[in-house]
């Protein structure tokens, strides 16, 4: 059983602040670091792997530094973000390498090599795998000396949804067994259906953490807006407002569009079209005007 | 130290199909060379020093050193997949030192081995010349890699820079600027090499004792400084 400790850790590129004093505990179990793009989930990951020092703040697993201290790798498994991988190797080759820069033999990468279920192409060459296979293999060579702690970046880019369910299954495993598994993903969906507890971190900050109920109630307990054009906004307004889905309107002249907010998103989004149709008023733009990923995250940070 | 694991990964990414022919070109080119030259002039002491001194030291050993030097670690750091390495319970100055000598056995046999040969075809080791050249070219390869391990370990511009020194550098200021002899790899391994041949054919700028010292203190000084800097080295993001 391990448990990483992050305490007040920042980190700046020139004045490009990354993370931005995070305190966060990971214990055992799968948990999910949850950030849009550019959010610091990777410079994290990268400081919690002793790969990039802290700016200040420390990283520990188990009270001792992961920065400057190689032994601490006998614990750590990594599947990094980035692709290459010594593609020249066929995949058995990879994993009996990192297997014995840990000083162990072909047995354990043999071991390693059917928990991902790539037994069947590990004589073919790196450079010719798949994207999926190439997170499997990284997997492999994570999992080779039996590491108690996991740490996944993006694990899930690339995979279709076979091999997507087949590594939460395997992810799902270790966590039960008692590792700790931490993963990164911008992808809300991916990370409620495996982690147990989330992180969300949005433009450095730790802008959450719970469980998925928890994070999920902090995204919808809160009115979705859209931006609406039709062929009659008045009439429009007038027929949405009386529906108890309908928080507010707002007629912006200058867009020449309605500014509606929903409370209740289901209801909203079958009343809308059907409104329309018995007024017999046209609907030119429908958009949720803050339905990307950002302004959810923004909504939570503001939470 | 020496990691056998570390070795074979750095030797089959320095002799990939490409890397190779690349390594190969320059011995090939002197060899042909050797072969035009003692077709056409015979067999003549002071022609094998020309081409040997001229082209095998002062450009074709700087150059394999650039290539093996950097390609030892360069690309492994550029693509990122030195994290491999580096998620190890592995000293870090144990991967560089297992990659320096795989870089000075890639060099030594990519630069010396051909310099022996051309040296036997210009006039058959005639005072020596063909076994002084070759001392050199093994002599020069380990301070070459260590250099240039050093260099591809902190910089992403490794081969350019390396060009520029053995070019620039070794080949033209050497020969031209008095105080830049001294400070030169090539002028450190031709005084080894001058011990070895006697005479006046085989020359150095420098006294034997200058060059052994500074030989050994860049060596040691760059590898030391590279397991350093290896130690600290921020694995950037994908940009
Ligand atoms: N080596 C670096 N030099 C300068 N800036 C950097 C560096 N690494 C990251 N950054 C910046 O730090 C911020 C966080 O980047 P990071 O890669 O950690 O985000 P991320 O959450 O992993 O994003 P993504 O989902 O795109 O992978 C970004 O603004 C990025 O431009
Ligand atoms: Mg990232």
């Amino acid at each position: 059983m391990s448990t990483l400790t992050i305490d007040h850790v920042s980190r700046w590129f020139g004045n490009v602040v990354a993370v931005n004093d995070i305190t966060m505990t990971i214990g055992p179990g799968v948990t999910g670091l949850l950030g849009p793009n550019g959010a610091g989930k990777s410079t994290l990951i990268n400081m919690m792997g002793g790969f990039l020092a802290p700016s200040t703040g420390t990283v520990t697993l188990d009270g001792q530094p992961v920065w400057r201290n190689e032994k601490i790798y006998q614990h750590i498994g990594i599947v990094p973000e980035r692709e290459a991988m010594y593609d020249f190797l066929t995949g058995r080759e990879f994993v009996v390498a990192n297997a014995e820069l840990h000083g162990l033999g072909a047995k354990a990468a043999q071991k390693a090599l059917a928990t991902v279920e790539m037994e069947y192409a590990q004589d073919r060459r790196i450079a010719t795998y798949s994207k999926g296979m190439r997170q499997r293999v990284k997997m492999a060579s994570a999992l080779v000396h039996d590491p108690s702690l996991l740490l996944l970046d993006e694990p899930f880019n690339g995979m279709d949804p076979r091999q997507r369910m087949q590594l939460m299954e395997l992810l799902r495993t270790m966590g039960d067994e008692g590792r700790t598994v931490l993963f990164s993903s911008h992808i809300l969906e991916e990370v409620e259906q495996l982690a147990r507890h989330i992180e969300v971190v949005v433009a450095g900050r730790h802008a959450a953490s719970g469980d998925f109920r928890k994070i999920r109630r902090l995204m919808t307990d809160r009115p979705h807006r859209y931006l609406v054009r039709s062929s009659d906004d008045r009439a429009l307004a007038a027929a949405l407002i009386a529906d108890p889905s309908t928080a507010g309107i707002e007629v912006d002249m200058t867009e020449g569009a309605l500014r509606i907010q929903a409370v209740d998103f289901g209801r909203f989004t079958a009343l809308l079209p059907k409104v329309a149709r018995d007024h017999g008023i046209r609907l030119l733009t429908v958009s949720p005007s803050d339905e990307s990923l950002e302004s959810v995250f923004s909504y939570l940070v503001a939470a | 130290m020496y990691d056998p694991t570390v070795a074979r990964l750095t030797y089959r990414a320095l002799l990939g199909r490409r890397r190779a022919l690349i390594l190969g070109a320059l011995p090939l080119l002197l060899i042909v060379l050797s072969v035009a030259v003692r077709a056409l002039t015979g067999a003549d002491d002071q022609t094998a020093a020309d081409v040997l001194g001229g082209f095998a030291i002062a450009t074709m050993v700087p150059i394999i050193g650039v290539i093996a030097g950097t390609g030892a670690i360069g690309p492994e750091i550029d693509d990122g997949s030195v994290v491999y390495l580096l998620s190890k319970p592995l000293k870090r100055p144990a991967i560089i030192f297992t990659k320096l000598i795989v870089a000075i056995a890639v060099t030594m046999v990519f630069s010396a081995v051909p310099t022996l040969i051309a040296g036997l075809i210009l006039n058959g080791n005639g005072q020596q010349i063909a076994v002084a050249y070759t001392v050199a070219a093994l002599v020069s390869s380990i301070a070459y890699s260590a250099l240039f391990l050093l260099l591809g370990t902190v910089s992403r511009h490794a081969v350019v820079f390396g060009l520029v020194y053995a070019l620039v550098w070794e080949a033209l200021f050497g020969s031209l600027v008095p105080g830049a002899r001294t400070l030169s790899v090539q002028q450190w391994s031709l005084a080894v090499a001058h011990k070895i041949a006697g005479g006046d054919l085989v020359t150095s700028q420098v006294s034997l004792t200058t060059a052994t010292v500074l030989l050994v203190v860049v060596t040691v000084l760059a590898t030391w400084y590279a397991g350093q800097k290896l130690r600290t080295l921020k694995l950037a993001g994908e940009e």
